[in-house]
């Protein structure tokens, strides 16, 4: 719902790490989006792209890398993924789990060329 | 071609922005919590009876969220106490920046209690740290019960599920069991206060939840 300011927020970090290094042009830009974090890869991409069409960011990739909802069970400290929204522990069948993981909208990494 | 590793947040800017709030908050002995609900649930009734409640020389304060209109600060400022409408004019959410604008000139030496009533949707605001002790989340059982599995994360995150109009069970298909069955299998010993911001019941237990809430921010604060 907000993937156009969270668009926003990765160029501001590739632009702040472009600085650091200058006379290099960032090619590429990685992240993580959970599936949790209420952002819809494609209209990520599209918000990106609006973005950076016209800037001297151009040309820059936006590679997204989805990653899953996970629970943790104390019981037997398994952490799993979430098949089907089911949230039992897979290994000792407990319904007492823990989120610990999902929602991630993490900057993964850059590609620069010299 | 070089690939440097970042590994930080996409939302470093905003959790850094929370982190200096949180400090101030922790510093001036204030609790802040962060109440998040879909519209409509009835987030401003609550904030309108909890204001009403506290005696006059309380030292509360409320921010609201909106896209549009202060109709909210307007109905809560009559109860006397600091109101201010955030109009994000669009945006799904409130951000720790607006919310640092939005005190930038109150006075917080004077405060105990600080509320924010966030823009009402369930997804976004959970993902947006506000410096916030505690988020909240409301669910009024004019809704599905099923809420708590269709937005897991903020059920995951709050401290508290606030269940409002409970007045209107006998008019509703709602299953309380089974919200609370469902609230729990996402957040394990969740916290659950049942209200009616009509008729009052379970506000005493919400008000104490708050006191006691905030003895714990003097505490460890």
């Amino acid at each position: 719902m907000h993937e156009l300011s969270i668009a926003s927020a990765i160029l501001d970090a590739v632009r702040k790490e472009a600085e650091k290094r200058p006379g290099a042009h960032v090619t590429k830009v990685g992240v993580r989006i959970g599936a949790l974090s209420g952002v819809e890869p494609e209209a990520l991409s599209f918000g990106f792209s609006v973005l950076v069409k016209g800037t001297d960011l151009e040309p820059l990739a936006l590679e997204i890398e989805p990653v899953p909802r996970r629970q943790r069970c104390p019981a037997c400290d398994f952490t799993f993924e979430v098949q089907e929204y089911s949230l039992a522990c897979p290994r000792c069948a407990s319904g007492e789990t823990l989120m610990a993981g999902g929602d991630e909208l993490d900057l993964a990494y850059l590609e620069v060329e010299d | 071609m070089d690939r440097i590793p970042l590994e930080k947040k996409v939302l470093s800017e905003n959790d850094r922005v929370a982190a200096r709030l949180r400090e101030s908050f922790r510093e001036h002995g204030i609790l802040c919590v962060n109440l998040i609900s879909s519209p409509g649930s009835g987030k401003t009734s609550l904030l309108e009876q909890t204001l009403e409640r506290f005696p006059k020389d309380a030292r509360v304060a409320v921010l609201t969220g909106d896209i549009q209109t202060d109709n909210d600060a307007r109905r809560l400022s009559r109860f006397g106490f600091p109101a201010k409408q955030i109009t994000t004019g669009g945006t799904c959410h409130l951000d720790a920046l607006r919310v640092e604008r939005a005190l930038a000139d109150w006075p917080l030496e004077n405060l105990d209690l600080l509320i924010i009533e966030n823009v009402g949707n369930l997804v976004c605001p959970s993902s947006y740290d506000l410096g916030e002790a505690a988020k909240i989340v409301m669910l009024s059982v004019a809704e599905g019960e099923d809420k708590p599995l269709k937005y897991p994360s903020i059920f995951a995150k709050a401290e508290l599920l606030v269940l409002n109009k409970i007045d209107l069970l006998p008019y509703v298909s709602f299953d309380t069991a089974r919200a609370r069955e469902y609230a729990r299998s996402i957040h394990p010993g969740m916290e659950i206060l049942e209200v009616s911001c009509t008729t009052g019941q379970g506000l005493d237990q919400w008000m104490h939840w708050l006191e006691k809430r905030r003895q714990a921010t003097d505490i460890h604060g």
